[in-house]
This record gives C-alpha cells, sequence and structure tokens, in this order.
C-alpha cells in the first residue's frame, strides 16, 4: 500500500491586487488578488518552503525527491538536488532526484511517479515538491490570472494519512500553452479552439477512464479536485461533469492566481486541511493529456492537521505598492547602466563551504558547546580546534538584536535590511532580512529562516538563508 | 625583554594634501604633494631617505605607489594595508625599523586615490577584500554604513534611545564635525551644518543619514621619522612618540551572541597599550588632543567611550555638555573635521590624524581660530586612533605623541 503520508504548501508573501493592472493597463483585468514571488524567490525556494511544511514534525529521513515545475531556475541543471540539499537530506546514502517539467500536469505526473516508486518498494518513502512561477506577457490576459505558489506531498507505506486507491492517465499531443526554447512568453492559439478541443474533451476523458477501471461512480465521491484554465471554465466544466458545485474545491484563482502545475496539488493540500477520514476524493489534472486519482482519507489526517498548508499561507500577506516595483523584482524592463561593480560569486566557495552555505550548519564545539556560524575550526571561546559537529540552524527561530536599513544597497527591494540575528538555543546569523514591512522591523522582533536566491553573481542562482519575521 | 617605545622616535617633518574630491589630481600627485611637503618641513631631499613605508589600501606595489612617484632608488620600500587604519598601521611599522636601528631616517606616506571611481562609496568595502571576498552570502550587500548602523541601532536599544533621541544625539556630533571642517582649510566638507539639517538629511543606512557618514575623498599625509636623539639635526620643535597600541579582533562580533556591537574591543586593548607605554593613568586628565576614528558618526561616540575618554554608556549623559568635545573644553576632539568633515581617503587618514596632532603640538595648526592654547601638562599629549574592519571586526592602532 501506498499513499500521502503528509502535505505541505507555499504561498509566496505577495500579493498584486488586480486593481493595480486595472490602473496600469487601463482596461479591466478583474477582481481580487494573485501570489507574487518576492523578489528573492524562485521555484527552488518555494519548493523547499512547501517541503519544510510537509515535514512538520518528521525527521528528514526519505529515498527520494521528485521535484516538478514549468519554471525551473536552471534549464540545465536539476533543482531537486539543490532542494533536497537545502533540506538536508544526507548525501552518504541512497537518495533519487528528478526534475518533472515542461508540462502544467509536472505535478501530478510527479505524484504518480514518487507513488509508483514506493508501490515498487523502490523507497519507503519520497518528497513530491512541486512549484510554478509562470512570468506572464506584461499587459497579457495571463497577467492577471497567473499566481505563484507550491505544494508538496511526503508519500510513504506508512502512517498513511490518503490512500491513493486508483489512478489512471492519458496523454495527449494537443497543443494548448507552450514556449520554445527561447521564447519567454507563453504562446497559444484562438482560444475556443484550445478549451474546446484540449481541456474540455481530455479532463472527462481522464476521470471517466479512472471511475471505469475501477468501477466507481462520481456518487462515490465527496470532493472534486479539477484542473482549470480560469475561473469561467472552472465553472464549465463542473456543470459539464454534472457535479455538485459545494463537492468541488475551489481553485482560488481571486486570491493566488493560476499556479501552473502546482494548481491542483496546492487544492488537494487546501482540501486536506479540512477533510474528514473516510472521505473520497477525485483530483484530475489537464496537460498533454490528463491523469485522475481517486483519494481515500484515513484516520491519521487527524495526526498531520499542523500545517501551514494553504489557509495559512492565505491569510498572511503584503500588497506589492506599485507595478514598478513587480516590474523590478521580475527584471522586465531594460535598466539604467549600473556604475558600482556587478555581484560576483565563486562556484569554489560555494562547494566547499556548502554545508554552512546552502545546508545552513552552524559547528557546535564539542568543549564548550558554542554554536558558531560560519564554521569555525577554532573555537572562539575555548580555542579547541577542529572538535566540532555540524548542528543546522535552518529550522530556529531567532531574535532581531539589532539591523540597519540600507537605502543606497544594489538590491532591488530597498532598503536592504541587514540584521543580527541571535537563535534560540545559540548560534548568531547576519543576514538579509525578507518578507518585510521594513517600518515594522524591531530589535526583539522574532524571525525565522527561509532559503533565498541573494544574488544571481558569476551567473549562478546564489541560494542562501535569510531571515523573515515569523510568518504565521 | 621589550621595552616601551615612549621618547624613542621623532618625527621631524609631515605634510598633508589638501583633502577633497580631487579631479585633477592622481595618486602620484597626491603622493608627491605630501612626500615634498614633509620633505620641506624636515629640510632634507629624497636622497636622505634611507627607508619607505607607504600604507594604501586600493594600490598595490610600493614601487609603482611610492617609489616610482618619489623616484626614491632602490631603498627598501614596504606597503602596509589594513583596510582604514591603515595610515597608524604604516607609521607604528616605520617606527618599529627606526627603533631596531636597521635604518636612521624613514618616509612614511598614507595615500588614496578614492574618486576615480564614477560613483559615490567605495570600490569594495575592506571586509569584502580577503577571505570573503568570494563568499556571496557572507555578508552580502553589507555596506560601511550599515555595519556601523548596526552598531547606532544596538546602542539605542541599550541604552533606551528613542530612534530620534539617538539620532539628535548623533547629530551633534556630526554638528562638531562640520564646524571644525569648515574652519580647516586642508579639509574636505568646508561647510557647516545644523542639527535640524542633519535629523533631516536624507537615510544612507537606517538610523544613520547623509551627514553621519564622512566624506569619500582623495588625500595623502606624509611622515619624516628618526631616532630622538637624532632629532634636533632637522629642527628643535620636533615631536615625540610617547606609546603605541594595536589590536586586531577575532572578528566573533557576527558570530557570537555575547557581542552587542557598542563597544570597540579591539579600540580598548590597543589604547590600553598605549596609555601604558605612555605613562597615563587617567587619560581624561593628561591627554589635550583626541584625533579619533569617525568615519560615522556613531563611530565617534563609541570611540570616545572605549578609548576611555568618557564612561561606558553614558556619552548620552555628557552630551548635555557637549562643549566638553570643543577646542575650549575638557576634551578636544576631532578638532580638525575629523574623518567626518577632514575627509577619509583610507591609506592616508591615520597619518593625517598624526599630522593634525603634530601641527597642534607645535602650534602651527591651520587657521589660528582652531590653534589649542591652554595645554594639560607640558607634554602636550595627544592621542590618534585608526582602525579598519567593522564593528565586531577590526583591526586597530592608537598611537599617542607629544614634546619630549
Amino acid at each position: 500500500m501506498a499513499g500521502i503520508v503528509s502535505y505541505g504548501a507555499y504561498i509566496p508573501i505577495c500579493r498584486m491586487s488586480r486593481e493595480l493592472l486595472t490602473q496600469v493597463w487601463g482596461k479591466s483585468a478583474g477582481k481580487g488578488e494573485k501570489a507574487v514571488a518576492n523578489f528573492d524567490e524562485d521555484t527552488i525556494t518555494m519548493a523547499v518552503e512547501a517541503c519544510i511544511d510537509a515535514l512538520t514534525g518528521m525527521e528528514r529521513k526519505a529515498g527520494g525527491l521528485y521535484f516538478a515545475s514549468t519554471t525551473p531556475p536552471y534549464r540545465e541543471k536539476q533543482c531537486a538536488s539543490i532542494i533536497a540539499a537545502a533540506l538536508d537530506f544526507p548525501v552518504d546514502e541512497e537518495f533519487f532526484t528528478v526534475d518533472h517539467t515542461n508540462s502544467l500536469r509536472a505535478g501530478t505526473i510527479a505524484l504518480r511517479s514518487g507513488l509508483e516508486a514506493v508501490k515498487s518498494k523502490m523507497a519507503d518513502k519520497v518528497i513530491i515538491a512541486t512549484a510554478d512561477c509562470r512570468l506572464p506577457a506584461p499587459n497579457s490576459a495571463y497577467e492577471p490570472l497567473f499566481g505563484d505558489g507550491a505544494a508538496a506531498f511526503v508519500l510513504g507505506d506508512r502512517d498513511i494519512a490518503v490512500e491513493i486507491e486508483g489512478t489512471y492517465t492519458i496523454y495527449s499531443e494537443f497543443m494548448d500553452l507552450w514556449r520554445k526554447e527561447k521564447d519567454t512568453f507563453h504562446l497559444t492559439w484562438e482560444d475556443r479552439f484550445i478549451f474546446e478541443e484540449g481541456y474540455e474533451k481530455h479532463l472527462p476523458l481522464a476521470i471517466l477512464g479512472l471511475m471505469a477501471k475501477y468501477k466507481v461512480t462520481k456518487e462515490d465521491f465527496h470532493r472534486f479536485i479539477l484542473y482549470a484554465p480560469d475561473p469561467r471554465r472552472h465553472a464549465a466544466m463542473i456543470k459539464r461533469l454534472g457535479l455538485d458545485s459545494e463537492k468541488v474545491q475551489k481553485p482560488h484563482f481571486d486570491q493566488v492566481g493560476h499556479t501552473g502545475c502546482a494548481q491542483t496539488p496546492m487544492m488537494l493540500v487546501e482540501a486536506l486541511e479540512e477533510a474528514k477520514p473516510g472521505e473520497r476524493i477525485l483530483l484530475a489534472t489537464y496537460s498533454d493529456g490528463a491523469d485522475a486519482f481517486a483519494l481515500r482519507v484515513t484516520g491519521q489526517i487527524e495526526n498531520i492537521r499542523d500545517r501551514r498548508g494553504v489557509k495559512r499561507h492565505l491569510s498572511s500577506k503584503l500588497m506589492l505598492s506599485n507595478y514598478g516595483k513587480y516590474l523590478l523584482f521580475r527584471d522586465l524592463m531594460e535598466w539604467e547602466t549600473e556604475r558600482r561593480p556587478p555581484d560576483v560569486s565563486s562556484l569554489t566557495s560555494l562547494w566547499r563551504e556548502r554545508n554552512q552555505f546552502l545546508r545552513f550548519h552552524g559547528g557546535k564545539c564539542r568543549q564548550c558547546g558554542t554554536i558558531q556560524h560560519p564554521i569555525q575550526r577554532v573555537c572562539a571561546i575555548c580555542q579547541a580546534k577542529d572538535d566540532y559537529e555540524e548542528v543546522g540552524l535552518s529550522n530556529k527561530q531567532g531574535i532581531i538584536s539589532s539591523f540597519a536599513m540600507d537605502e543606497r544597497a544594489m538590491v532591488k527591494d530597498l532598503p536592504n535590511i541587514t540584521c543580527v540575528v541571535d537563535f534560540e538555543g545559540g548560534g548568531r546569523y547576519v543576514g538579509v532580512l525578507t518578507d518585510r514591512e521594513s517600518e515594522k522591523v524591531k530589535v526583539g522582533m522574532r524571525v525565522e529562516m527561509t532559503l533565498r536566491n541573494l544574488h544571481d553573481g558569476s551567473g549562478i542562482h546564489n541560494y542562501c538563508w535569510k531571515p523573515r519575521p515569523v510568518r504565521i | 625583554m621589550a621595552e616601551s617605545i615612549k621618547d624613542k622616535v621623532a618625527i621631524v617633518g609631515m605634510g598633508c594634501t589638501q583633502f577633497g574630491e580631487r579631479w585633477d589630481t592622481g595618486l602620484e600627485d597626491l603622493v608627491i604633494e605630501s612626500a615634498y611637503e614633509a620633505y620641506e618641513d624636515a629640510g632634507i631631499e629624497t636622497k636622505d631617505i634611507q627607508a619607505a613605508w607607504v600604507g594604501t589600501m586600493y594600490n598595490t606595489t610600493a614601487a609603482g605607489t611610492l617609489a616610482s612617484p618619489l623616484k626614491l632608488g632602490s631603498i627598501p620600500c614596504t606597503r602596509v594595508e589594513n583596510a582604514c587604519g591603515t595610515g597608524q598601521e604604516a607609521l607604528r611599522n616605520a617606527c618599529y625599523a627606526l627603533i631596531a636601528k636597521a635604518f636612521d631616517l624613514v618616509l612614511v606616506v598614507g595615500v588614496e586615490k578614492m574618486k576615480d571611481l564614477g560613483f559615490g562609496g567605495l570600490a569594495g568595502g575592506p571586509t569584502t577584500s580577503g577571505t570573503e571576498a568570494w563568499r556571496p552570502v557572507y555578508f552580502y550587500g553589507v555596506s560601511p554604513a550599515t555595519r556601523y548602523a548596526l552598531s547606532a541601532t544596538s546602542y539605542f536599544n541599550k541604552y533606551a534611545l528613542t530612534p530620534e533621541e539617538g539620532k539628535r544625539m548623533l547629530a551633534k556630533i556630526s554638528v562638531k564635525s562640520h564646524y571644525y571642517g569648515a574652519r580647516n582649510p586642508k579639509a574636505h566638507l568646508k561647510r557647516e551644518v545644523t542639527e535640524e539639517r542633519v535629523m533631516k538629511a536624507p537615510i544612507i543606512s537606517w538610523p544613520l543619514g547623509l551627514y553621519d557618514c564622512c566624506g569619500v575623498t582623495d588625500g595623502a599625509s606624509a611622515a619624516i621619522l628618526c631616532r630622538s636623539e637624532d632629532a634636533r639635526n632637522f629642527r628643535d620643535d620636533y615631536v615625540v612618540f610617547k606609546g603605541f597600541g594595536a589590536a586586531s579582533g577575532p572578528g566573533m562580533g557576527k558570530v557570537l551572541s555575547d557581542y552587542d556591537f557598542t563597544w570597540w574591543d579591539e579600540t580598548e586593548a590597543a589604547v590600553r597599550q598605549a596609555y601604558d607605554q605612555a605613562g597615563i593613568k587617567d587619560p581624561r586628565k593628561v591627554i589635550d588632543l583626541v584625533e579619533l576614528h569617525d568615519c560615522f558618526s556613531i563611530a565617534e561616540l563609541i570611540a570616545t567611550e572605549s578609548l576611555l575618554l568618557c564612561e561606558r554608556g553614558r556619552y548620552k549623559e555628557q552630551m548635555s555638555d557637549i562643549d566638553a568635545y570643543y577646542l575650549e573644553g575638557e576634551m578636544p576632539i576631532n578638532i580638525s573635521g575629523g574623518l567626518k568633515s577632514f575627509g577619509h581617503p583610507i591609506g592616508a587618514s591615520g597619518c593625517r590624524e598624526t599630522y593634525e596632532n603634530y601641527k597642534q603640538i607645535q602650534g602651527k595648526a591651520q587657521d589660528p581660530s582652531r590653534q589649542k592654547k591652554e595645554w594639560k601638562t607640558d607634554q602636550r599629549l595627544a592621542l590618534a586612533h585608526n582602525q579598519g574592519g567593522h564593528p565586531g571586526k577590526f583591526s586597530c592602532n592608537v598611537t599617542v605623541i607629544g614634546l619630549p
């Protein structure tokens, strides 16, 4: 038997109101708002966040990590391995990493792949991490629609909270949305053709296929999670399938937007946040074909309620004050030439010191117990040489003991707030505060750590841990 | 057995360029300008110099920076660098060579050409060089202003000052710096400012505003040194070194939670060495002048405390008596304008501080209105404090000079 052992989600703290887009372009962009990744976030950092949520209260032990995104930060270079390292999974034992990309179904494809891995006993437990941060063309219909978000699941063969009772997948070469190798923005065809021949035909095929394969009917399910390209097509699909809309999970177009291949996984997370033992769920995702899952919630669900999930992330937000900031965050214009020297990095240094940078380990002196970051070979307190053990600090909360707000720094979101963080249980870190309202920062503020891309110096995404005010 | 350096080395000549944004003046010009003024002051020629030290952060070889523009010939030249503390570092090392009797007459030049960059600020802070340069994650984007702003925030918090109260306290320091900058012909920033103007200035790195930060300046300063017994061959009003202190901290301020950025440990260690060598028990009673490292207003405040010139954490109480730190006050500090208004060419500042003290002791301060007249003792003790790095990780030098 195999199924979902735990779930987690992530929604960036920044939101853009559609009213802002209406003002910018002088035409209605609809109601509500959408989630927008901060300037230092991408699908790797968002996936790490969702995984941390899913791994709440669990030890970092698994046989593999499956990353899914249509917008991986590297086109060549696996992202799952970076995510696994940031999550501090050991490198000295068998561990399978894979990136699923290129399809809006990548999230559920990863879910299915991970499930098969557990079923085949390739691993006792695997992590599924799916995130998307799709860049809509400015002033396009996609701009108000697309949102950023992530979801993660731990799959395993015991302590199962959601049994995956059945799966059914079809493929199709149908062209819906695409980007060729060098395209920045999405291409498509006349929308009536796309929806009528694509979405509206393929999604029901997978659902009907699942029902026929497992001899179940829609009456057997308490809840339906349906992929949809937009709110209107979602409503039409409910009608087409003859479903009771009360039983259909809301896609949150108004609050988050279309989160790409993380859309149905995030909806599943939200469903599980309130699902009762015994509840049966049908999940179906469309793109390049379609897939459908039959799920049954077990009593174990009650033991994994303590997650930030979708709901708690939804209520924690900062509104983007203007569109210019968004243009800066996504680097969507040609800018004035910077006279100051560019950011630089060193792959050599990042690799040599990966444990303290990407894994965020400090050194704990075996003689006097002092935790020090960066790791000191000679203890700053007792001078013991090379006598420390590495301890993870990324899961620690801390208190800001001092800070400065630089208005001239070469960063996309001024002021650049440098803060001194003293961790509970020991250790200090001087880092850049993110996801913050600068006017609310003060000494004594409680912070937690989050993985971010510090800068792209020397052609590298330089990931590091940043403090942020405790989000929820 | 190590001995105090007290009275062993004399300064017999000094020079200092005009500080400022010297668009028409290159590094070589600055070296020549300061060195030839020092030659003239000492009454010597290039051929009399047996060895030389140059303090500079951004220029590499001693040959290129010093020997080449001055045509020193093939004599030993040493480049010394300790970030913003470079100038005093060069002086100290030259003194040791004289005490060791390796040479009889030496030249020291501190120089920096800062304004060829094309943007304000530094080409790369001291701690982005060396071990931290290629660690993209470590202390990223932390400007010098931010490093010192951490101290200001921490100081305000520790001593229960609101940001408004704290900034006003710092503003009084900047008003003083500008007051003296306006009265010093060689200073970079020569305009007086009001407390309100300082308070309302644009923020550089909160809580520090524009007038809390020193100028980015071109300049050089030079000294001619010999052993004291030879000093009268050059002049009667020579000045001697009374004590040196130097301390490089391990830099654990950003690693250990017990460091709160409100005290310069290295300064305390260095000044205790210097006071010890000079035989100073109660500095406030015997020191007449202080040139301390005020790259930012908060740096002057904390250095005043860490030099043991003010009780720890009591600067606020003594601010009602800010006059104490003016020329006529009990403990005049940075009456040159300091790094803040005189300007801060990285490698030059340490030498420049001693230049100010040397001229004051001789009664030759630029602009007679700034001349110190009443002295606490016949020794006319003047202290220079110069440090490189940042709060939590300094290399500090303290020098006390006076009459023999």
